[in-house]
């Protein structure tokens, strides 16, 4: 039993069961979820049946699988299957799923592969449902099929003038099997009514109305909240507490110590699951909060609390004098560096930074007689759950999820501590638990976006062409094994466009546990790579621009074809030169690059990525005062990310969004380690840009192209930070080699 | 202790701890679960509430604070969701995760009540205090203009312990 209302009235739909269960498609291929998150499409398509509902009063309700967690995938999807089952979209209400992988593929929020996995998966389930809805009505007036049309959720049969509304047909579709995907048309872009057209997000009207939509606001009869404090070292586990003292305190019903076995993983595996500390359940939040407060414990800290930021920057230093390991070697850039006219060289470094979604990580687990009903705003549900099944020691079929919307996910989500610790709560409390993170406990143990340094070396020929490209990519890891999302794979941009092209990496151990932050590796190596690029079309006494488009234009033939980049694909041979070259015209033409006289401290940059199948170009123009204040007058958007843009108010939302969040990645959020404990607790000490810092237009410009549909909810941002950048170093000579800026003494105006 | 809190007109009695903040009781003994928890420190504003019809942190305000006197939280800003506010949020279709709006909202609620016809410059200061993780900023001050103009339009009469302050 869950109180709010998370979903809507199912009761319609029982006496009508328009579609039964069953179907065709039993026996689906279903696809691994870390794969979805990856690479390719789902194998087989889905079954309308598991995605489809309509009432015999003609309301349609649509299934939305995947996890939102501000993405507006909630609406996307559902789109898609209105459009092609041809009912009209103010006539469909849009249903959350449970997780469920016996009846859908691929619930997962993560590396911006909602659209394109799904664009025809789910345009294949709503064309099959009109295709049943037509088979129904064909045989109730007995006349052939390709007679039948339909529209706004009828079937019309012309020459005899009848039509049938799929409310009045559900009943006879319900006994249908659904058709072969292979006999499925899709309509012509042309005709479409819903795909292409702005829909306001589905939860909207909830939203502003304050309804209890989100994960945090689930509640459970009977249930307690639960706080769980652990060590602000990862892995320290509890020695002595005064746990007794704590139980007696207002409002506290339980309190008890979880004991873990000891992490001895030198290079922490994604999700290192449930870990040592101390659990208290109270009748409020703010009673158990209270009484943690007054929880003392003493900690074995373990060999972790020795790391910190300076001793990682310094050990860092060390690397950078020593030979690296071998990643990639194209030509020969020790040679090309010689017969170089010019060498630049230069050292970038980025910093560890927290997610932070505004929704503190939240769960409610209900564990009774050996199962367990768990509510959860997870990215990847699938995940947790078998998270949840090894640490509680049970099967699948004993874990029920239910999915609710969660406020903002930016990769934090795809790890599920804080669901395997609600599940475990409750099974040895024997209640229904609500677990909640405070701020703090979200900022201190989050999976970190993974610092950096990167020592570049590049070369230029008399004619300032680039001839060779060395990089020295210093990370953290164990011999040939990254952290988290701290990996640079061998093709990263610029190979393939550098005759001699040579990466290296050291790494050296960490302390904390790392993973995907929005646009992973690429939030962090654009700005590296872009303003390295950047450096040297100066040092080339080239135009920005002209320099880019030279480089792209440099590209040597692709040995195989792209492959479908999930993940952190900032390079070749995923990336198409002429898809970007296409977008950093269009950016260039937009903002009238060099074709503008801008006043003395305003300038404007220029920079480019390729991630997760998308192709970004972006100009910001900046100014900057004698204090180093920055004030962002505009920021130009050009993007291919394929053939259609499928909600374009969406679209133009998250592209903005991505920005913003990358100015405030540039400007001022870093997470540094002390004694291995994280340093920064709350929003206050990990700046994020406020509205009167955001900058006043981001225009967002699309270049169609024939592609397939891709992913908007990463690729915006990895761009900005180096356009910006570049702008500052074009305003005032000031070359900024370090994340974030503030660092430099720079801060918004 | 016993307290008198009147929540959108309707008044109640919690026992509650005196510096409990307003937001746990609103939350967790009151139900309301519209006002949201961000930060606890009054830094990023997803728990803005009004309070004799002004905008605070309920995070930061102990209940002991708010007790008999208005308090209005977005359950009560209009009875049908149909606030120019709310209007001009759906309209502008300005929410991605929709985690912060409520806040928000009760902050563009409150300065269009000072300030029914507000500049940029106006809405930056009075919404400076609300953060949104996922920027969306330039929607939110379009939303706030296009709020105004619905006012200006269609004088709206609002409910809850704080009507006369809210009416715009």
């Amino acid at each position: 039993m869950i109180r709010p209302n998370v979903g809507i009235d199912r009761r319609s739909f029982l006496k009508v069961s328009a579609f039964g269960a069953g179907g065709v498609l039993i026996g689906l291929q279903m696809e691994p979820e870390t794969k979805a998150q990856g690479r390719g499409a789902p194998a087989a398509p889905p079954d309308p049946h598991a995605y489809i509902k309509v009432a015999a009063d003609g309301v349609v309700t649509i299934m939305a699988k995947n996890p939102e967690v501000g993405q507006g995938i909630k609406t996307i999807l559902p789109m898609l299957i209105a459009e092609e089952l041809d009912v009209d979209w103010k006539s469909v209400k849009i249903e959350q799923t449970d997780f469920d992988d016996t009846k859908y593929a691929g619930q997962v929020a993560g590396g911006s592969t909602g659209t394109p996995n799904n664009w025809t998966p789910m345009r294949q389930v709503g064309a099959a449902g009109r295709a049943m809805f037509i088979t129904a009505a064909a045989q109730t007036w007995s006349v052939p099929e390709t007679e039948c049309t339909t529209a706004s959720g009828r079937v019309m049969h012309q020459t005899s003038n009848r039509s049938l509304g799929y409310g009045e047909l559900a009943s006879k579709v319900a006994a249908l099997p659904a058709p072969a995907p292979a006999s499925l048309k899709f309509k012509e872009p042309k005709d479409y009514k819903i795909i292409g057209v702005s829909q306001p997000g589905c939860d909207v009207a909830s939203i502003v109305t304050g309804k209890p939509i989100f994960n945090i606001d689930v509640t459970v009869p009977g249930m307690l909240y639960a706080v769980f404090e652990k060590c602000g070292v990862f892995g320290g586990r509890v020695v002595s507490s005064n746990i007794e003292d704590i139980r007696k305190l207002p409002g506290v019903r339980n309190a008890f110590v979880i004991e873990r076995p000891e992490i001895t993983e030198p290079v922490l595996p994604g999700d290192p699951g449930l870990e040592n500390g101390i659990a208290i359940l109270a009748v409020t939040w703010w009673h158990a909060q209270s009484a943690r407060k007054k929880l003392k414990i003493e900690w074995n800290e373990g060999p972790r609390a020795q790391y910190s930021s300076v001793a990682y920057a310094k050990k860092a230093d060390e690397l950078s004098k020593q030979a690296p390991r071998k990643i990639r070697d194209d030509g020969d850039s020790e040679a090309a560096l010689k017969d170089a006219a010019k060498v630049v060289e230069a050292a970038y470094s980025y910093p560890f930074i927290a997610h932070a979604p505004l929704e503190p990580q939240n769960c409610t687990a209900h564990f009774k007689d050996g199962k367990v009903e768990i509510w959860t705003n997870s990215q990847t549900p699938g995940s947790g759950r078998r998270l949840v099944m090894q640490t509680l020691g049970i099967t699948d079929k004993d874990v029920t999820i239910h999915m609710v919307r969660g406020g903002g996910g930016f990769g934090r989500r795809l790890n599920n501590d804080y669901m395997v610790e609600a599940a475990y709560i409750s099974k040895q409390a024997g209640v229904p638990v609500k677990l909640v993170w405070s701020r703090e406990d979200d900022m201190t143990h989050d999976y970190y976006r993974p610092g950096g340094f990167q020592y570049l070396k590049a070369g230029l020929d008399a004619s300032g062409k680039v001839i060779a490209w060395r990089n020295h990519f210093i990370s953290y890891g164990d011999g040939e094994r990254f952290v988290a999302s701290g990996a640079m794979g061998p093709t990263e941009f610029p190979q393939r466009f550098i005759p001699n092209y040579s990466l290296g990496a050291s790494v050296m151990p960490l302390g904390i546990r790392t993973g995907a932050l929005r646009a992973p590796s690429s939030n962090a190596f654009a700005f590296v790579i872009q303003s390295f690029i950047d450096e040297l079309a100066h040092a080339a006494g080239k135009d920005p621009v002209e320099f880019r488009l030279a480089l792209l234009d440099s590209a040597a033939p692709v040995a195989s074809q792209p492959a479908p980049a999930g993940g952190r694909g900032g390079g070749p041979p995923g990336m198409n030169a002429d898809r970007m070259k296409g977008v950093v015209q269009l950016v260039a033409e937009k903002s009238g690059w060099g074709k503008r006289t801008l006043p003395k401290g305003t300038a404007i940059g220029v920079a480019f990525h390729f991630s997760h199948q998308g192709y970004f170009a972006e100009v910001a123009e900046v100014k900057v005062d004698a204090a180093n204040k920055v004030k962002i007058a505009k920021i130009w958007v050009a993007a291919d990310v394929g053939s259609q843009i499928i909600n374009p108010t969406a679209a133009e939302n998250i592209v903005q969004g991505g920005i913003i969040d990358g100015l405030s990645e540039m400007m001022t959020q870093e997470i540094t380690i002390e004694k291995g404990r994280v340093v920064q607790t709350n929003y206050d000490k990990h700046g994020m840009v406020r509205l009167a810092q955001a900058p006043p237009v981001i225009e967002v410009h699309y270049l169609k192209s024939t592609f397939p549909p891709t992913g908007l909810g990463e690729p915006a941002l990895p761009p900005i930070l180096p356009a910006v950048s570049n702008a500052i170093f074009t305003a005032t000579g000031k070359r900024v080699r370090q994340l974030p800026l503030s660092k430099s003494g720079f801060s918004w105006a | 202790m016993a307290f008198k809190l009147i929540v959108n007109g309707h008044t109640t009695t919690v026992d509650a701890p005196d510096d409990m903040p307003l937001l746990w009781v609103l939350r967790d003994m009151l139900d309301l679960r519209g006002t949201k928890y961000g930060c606890g420190i009054g830094q990023c504003g997803a728990c803005t509430v009004h309070l004799n019809g002004k905008p605070v942190r309920s995070c930061l305000t102990p209940v002991s604070t708010a007790a008999n006197q208005p308090i209005m939280t977005i359950e009560g800003l209009s009875p049908d969701g149909k606030h120019p506010v709310q209007v001009a949020w759906e309209e502008i279709d300005v929410p991605q995760c929709g985690y912060c709006q409520a806040g928000q909202i009760m902050s563009a609620a409150a300065l269009l009540t000072k300030t029914p016809k507000p500049t940029d410059k106006d809405i930056d200061t009075a919404m400076n205090g609300n953060l949104c993780r996922c920027g969306t900023y330039l929607r939110i001050r379009a939303a706030v203009h296009k709020a105004a103009e619905l006012a200006a339009n269609r004088p709206h009469k609002t409910t809850g312990g704080a009507a006369v302050l809210e009416e715009v």
